[in-house]
Order: structure tokens, then sequence, then C-alpha cells
């Protein structure tokens, strides 16, 4: 559950440097966030596929991931259509017997709108695996601070990123335990109270680690740095792929400005 | 619950990410570097715990224990949940870049209120202990979601029914994160009682 299946490759994308990755990435998702035009954000999605395609992403992965992520836009869309005024499209009801208010209409501007943000929803989060999933966390972690971000929130990343698998390893073992002791879920307080319980003894087992871990990083000598034994190799080409990322974005948002059909929904 | 990328509008964004900044920063100068990995392993813990998923009735949800979280941590809690939040986007794709301030925010200012408000409950030896703890877990996921719904709501009147579902599909997570909140505190008070009070050794 906790790997990371998309940082494994060898394209140009894994290879890149991180640093430049994680800013174009994050330029992208910006520009992107803020268009307005349904077409101009079908563009974006397709330059988020073509990313992915030339990080040659596994793609049963890919949409396994994609469809996990639309859970929030499936959920959006049961409500956005109905939600605008504008021009019925589909209308359900009036049902006999029930009170007037309940008569649902989709109008062209809800669907509009619920288009636009499936569109804009998928390229960012195509843009940010191409880019940013190519990395492990690790990579992301050190980026992180050669991007300006404060050291102490770069190294809570990767202290977090590195106590995660020791920590979900026991929750594990613990909830190996409940199962072998034919422990079933259910809606009442026996099942809580098992989860709270297996809750707590992970936090307290954490705890206690946390204890452990600190005293011996102060025994090395740990002084607020870490280091690394690898350095990004920095190729030059790194940073014109972010220069043409970052100019591809902005050339979309200006045409989302520019387009004479823009318009606020 | 987190927003998903490309849903909300620009100015929501520009004050969500503000705002968690500011909030991380404040965490930040609290926590020395000879607690870093405490604050690190403990929000390890959350993410962990956060994928423990309950079932209510048909339906399932997962622990969320930031109220918890925010007793322990006080404002370290803001940094915790946001390099939480960024592993869970890094590794899920769940919420995203842009809206990362936004989901901190949401997601850690429950807890830091909840530190002022339960925690001379929470680690005294009080007769309330219960009741806080349930009051802890159940406002603050409530007041999560309800930034959560107003976040939405802000982002244009189209959202507005969706949040107003969003709100009301987590009442009965309310109930039961105040439930599992109020027995993992009375769990930990049993077998760890100082770990309820770590920050008093560094004042929040």
């Amino acid at each position: 559950m906790l790997d990371e299946p998309f940082s494994r490759g060898a394209s140009r994308l894994h290879l890149a440097d991180p640093r430049c990755k994680l800013a174009a990435a994050m330029a992208f998702a910006v520009c992107v966030a803020l268009l307005r035009t349904p077409g101009v954000a079908a563009v974006a999605l397709a330059l988020g596929a073509a990313l992915c395609a030339w990080a040659r992403l596994p793609l049963p992965r890919l949409l396994r991931r994609l469809a996990a992520v639309n859970v929030f836009v499936a959920l959006l869309w049961l409500f956005l259509p109905f939600s605008l005024p504008g021009a019925p499209l589909l209308r359900i009801g009036p049902v006999p017997g029930l009170p007037d208010w309940l008569v649902l209409a989709a109008t062209d501007a809800g669907v509009a709108l619920a288009v636009l943000v499936t569109l804009k929803s998928n390229a960012i989060v195509l843009a940010f695996i191409a880019l940013a999933g190519t990395s492990d966390v690790t990579a992301v972690g050190h980026a992180v601070a050669g991007l300006g971000l404060p050291d102490k929130l770069a190294l809570l990343l990767l202290f977090t990123w590195r106590q995660l698998h020791v920590v979900a390893q026991e929750y594990h073992r613990l909830r190996t335990a409940a199962k072998v002791r034919g422990f079933t879920p259910g809606t009442n307080l026996h099942t809580y109270r098992t989860y709270a319980n297996l809750a707590g003894m992970v936090l307290v087992r954490s705890f206690d680690r946390a204890e452990r871990v600190a005293q011996a990083m102060r025994l090395r000598g740990f002084a607020g740095r870490f280091h690394m034994l690898a350095e990004p190799a920095g190729h030059p080409g790194d940073r014109l792929l972010a220069a043409a990322i970052i100019l591809c974005a902005a050339v979309l948002l200006a045409a989302d400005i520019l387009h004479p059909f823009a318009k606020l929904p | 619950m987190h927003i998903s990328e490309g849903v909300l509008s620009p100015a929501v964004l520009g004050a969500g990410a503000a705002l968690a900044a500011l909030g991380v920063t404040a965490g930040l100068k609290r926590v020395d570097y000879d607690r870093l990995m405490t604050v690190a392993i403990l929000s390890s813990a959350f993410f962990v715990a956060s994928l423990i998923h309950v079932p209510i009735g048909p339906a399932s949800a997962h622990l969320v224990l930031n109220g918890l979280l925010g007793v322990m941590l006080g404002w370290a809690a803001f940094p915790a949940i946001f390099v939480a939040l960024a592993l869970q986007a890094l590794l899920f794709q769940f919420g995203g870049l842009t809206v990362l301030g936004v989901n901190t925010f949401n997601m850690a200012v429950p807890p830091v209120l909840c530190f002022y408000a339960f925690r001379p409950m929470l680690t005294g030896p009080s007769r309330l202990r219960g009741g806080a703890a349930f009051a802890c877990g159940f406002l603050s996921v409530g007041a999560s979601a309800l930034l959560t719904a107003v976040s939405l709501g802000m982002s244009g009147e189209a959202f507005i029914p969706a949040a107003r579902a969003l709100m009301l599909a987590h009442i009965p997570v309310m109930i039961v994160e105040g439930v599992v909140t109020a027995l993992v505190v009375s769990f930990i008070a049993r077998v760890r009682p100082e770990m309820l009070a770590f920050t008093s050794t560094a004042h929040g």
C-alpha cells in the first residue's frame, strides 16, 4: 500500500532533477486550477496524459489510481448538474405525491461546470503523477528543501516517510493478531473498542520508538542536517524541460483569459 | 474528506495556502530539532490510523483522530498534518498540490483549538475525561467537515448543495470518531498516561 509504483522507470522524466520536476508540477497545477473554459481544460488534460505517456507509466495502475481520485469528482457529479440555473437538459420528476421542490432539472450550465471540474482535476493529477510521482518520496523530500521551504519541514517529511513503514508494519501485525483471534468488524461497540485499542497501541509503541530513535540520533551527533548519499544529477536539460512545461501552462492560462467565451460559472 | 484538485476557486485556494503557511510556520517554531523525530513518528502513527476503516452500518469511514493529535501536539499538529497530507498526495494523489493549503488548514485548525479547549481535562485525573475525549473527537472532525463545506461553498453558489450533503454525511462519522477517541484516550490513560501530557515539557 505504501509502495511508489510510478517512481521506478528509466524514462527521461524519471531521470530528471526532482527540483525541476516539482517546480514544473507546481506551476502546471496552479495554472490549470485557474482555468475557466472547458476547451482549454481539455487541452490541459491532453498535456497531462502526454506527460504520463512520455514517462511510460504502467497504464492499468494509472487508471486504477485515477479511478480512486475521481471518487470526489463523482460525488460532485451527483449535485453540480442540478445546482445552477440554465436551460434544462434532463428533468427528474415531478413524482406524484411528492412536493414540487423535489423536481430536479440538470441544466447546461451545471453540466458544463461539472465537466470543467472533471477535466481540470484529472489534468492536474496526471501531470502530478508524471512529474512528482516519478521521483521517490525521499528525493521529493530533499527537493522540497532545495526549493526554499524550511529545512525543518523537509526533515519532518523525510522522518515521517521513514517511520511510516515501521508504524504501518506494527499496525499490520496487531491487525493480523486480531484477525487470528477471530475478530470480525461490525457496527458495534466491541468493534470500536477493538479498533481504539489497536490505534492506541500503535500510538504507544510509536511514542516509545520515537524516544529511542531520538536518543540514537543524538548519540550519533545529529545536528539538524541530513547527509545525502546521492546528490541529484542536475542535468542542464532539466531546467529547460521545466521551463517548457511552465511555458505550456502559462500559454494555457493566457488562452483561457483571452478566450472570448470565458465566463465564470 | 479531501477536496480534489481543480474544484475550488482561486481566492479560496490562495487564502488557504496563506493561512496554512502561517500555521505551519508557527508550529515549526515550537518544535526544536530534538523533538522533530517524535512529531514525525506521531504524524506517521496518525497517518496509519487513517488507514483503519471502521464500519458504520453498510458504509465505512476511516479514523481521523486529528483532535487527539491536537491535544498531544498543540501547534505542532499543523506541520504534522501538512506532512501527512503531502504524503497522501504523493502516494495516493488524494488532495494535491494546489489544495494542500486549504486541506491542511481545514484539518489542522480544529486540533489546535482542541488543544486549548480539552487538554486540561484530558491530561489531569479528571472525571470528565471520557466526555471531554468524546467531545474532542466529535467536534474536531465536525469542525473539519464544516470548514471543508465552507471552502466548497465559498468557491461558488453551485457547490452549496454538495457542501450541505458533505456536512450531513459526516454526522455519523463524527459520532464514531467521538466514541473511538474516548476509547483511545481511556486506553492511553491506563497504559501510558504521561503520553497525553507530552507537550507540557515544551509548552505546546
